[in-house]
């Protein structure tokens, strides 16, 4: 009761933040978000592929988009409630062509030890795109 | 440099079979994965481990980077003539192998048992 109390006054919610390029501050910045899931009680499949998907959105701004530069930052804005969540990804750098990314399925790159995280955010959110130059990605899910 | 030594997986000898689970429910952290990488390794490059079976039962989330660490070491064991299988993976972690295809590289099995016994028929 006492959490279906709270999920209720938590309808909807959104904000912005923004942390330097180490991959333990984004660490910190997922379970920021995620925490702020909670009283949302998304289905346990869909919070898991919203995880999956900030985390390889994260570290790619991280090490590709700023070059795990700490004096370069990743912005993040988000929305959310009961029924979405969206949440933009920005990082400092050029940008890329999402287009030029290798599909990692085919045989000459099945046994490559990366370039799946974009795969991998396109299947598991309702949209993942890509903000020319390329330095922003958006991630959309219907959560109901 | 504590957090980066501290064992990452647990590793029990079951006959010829290697048995690894994980200590961390989820593979995610890119440092994490980095540290489980090196100890992973360690078990063929180091120690000649040639039947290797990862058990995923503890394991909730897994990313790609991870997935990287399990193709080079699917390479490493494979080039000293020996196996690696996977068990125990949760349906939505196996669905993370299917959509990239890595389903049709590992060998998969549903249970622990299932996959020893695959490494005792080879």
């Amino acid at each position: 009761m006492e959490r279906t109390d709270q999920a209720e006054r938590t309808e909807r919610f959104d904000g912005e933040f923004r942390f330097p390029s180490l991959l333990a501050e984004g660490q910190r910045a997922q379970r920021r978000l995620l925490d702020l899931l909670v009283p949302l009680e998304y289905d346990d499949r869909v919070l898991f592929g919203i995880k999956l998907a900030i985390e390889e959105a994260l570290v790619n701004a991280i090490k590709h988009g700023n070059g795990l530069d700490a004096s370069r930052f990743v912005h993040i804005r988000y929305r959310a409630d009961r029924s979405q969540f969206w949440i933009e990804i920005e990082d400092e750098g050029e940008g890329f062509a999402p287009e030029t990314v290798p599909d990692p399925t085919i045989p000459e790159n099945i046994e490559r030890p990366s370039g799946r995280g974009i795969l991998l955010m396109r299947s598991f959110m309702t949209e993942c795109t890509f903000v020319p130059p390329g330095n922003i990605c958006r991630l959309f899910r219907v959560c109901d | 440099m504590a957090d980066e030594s501290r064992r990452r997986i647990s590793v029990e000898q079951n006959g010829e079979v290697t048995v690894v689970r994980f200590a961390d429910k989820r593979i995610l952290d890119e440092q994490n994965i980095q540290v489980i990488g090196d100890q992973l390794f360690e078990l063929v490059d180091i120690e000649g481990k040639q039947k290797i079976l990862l058990d995923f039962e503890s394991v909730e989330y897994l990313s790609s980077a991870a997935l990287g660490k399990l193709i080079t070491l699917n390479k490493k064991v494979k080039g000293i003539g020996g196996a690696l299988k996977l068990s125990n993976i949760r349906p939505e972690i196996y669905e993370v192998f299917e959509i990239t295809k890595l389903n049709k590289v590992f060998q998969i099995y549903d249970g622990f048992g299932d996959a020893m016994a695959a490494f005792a028929k080879a």
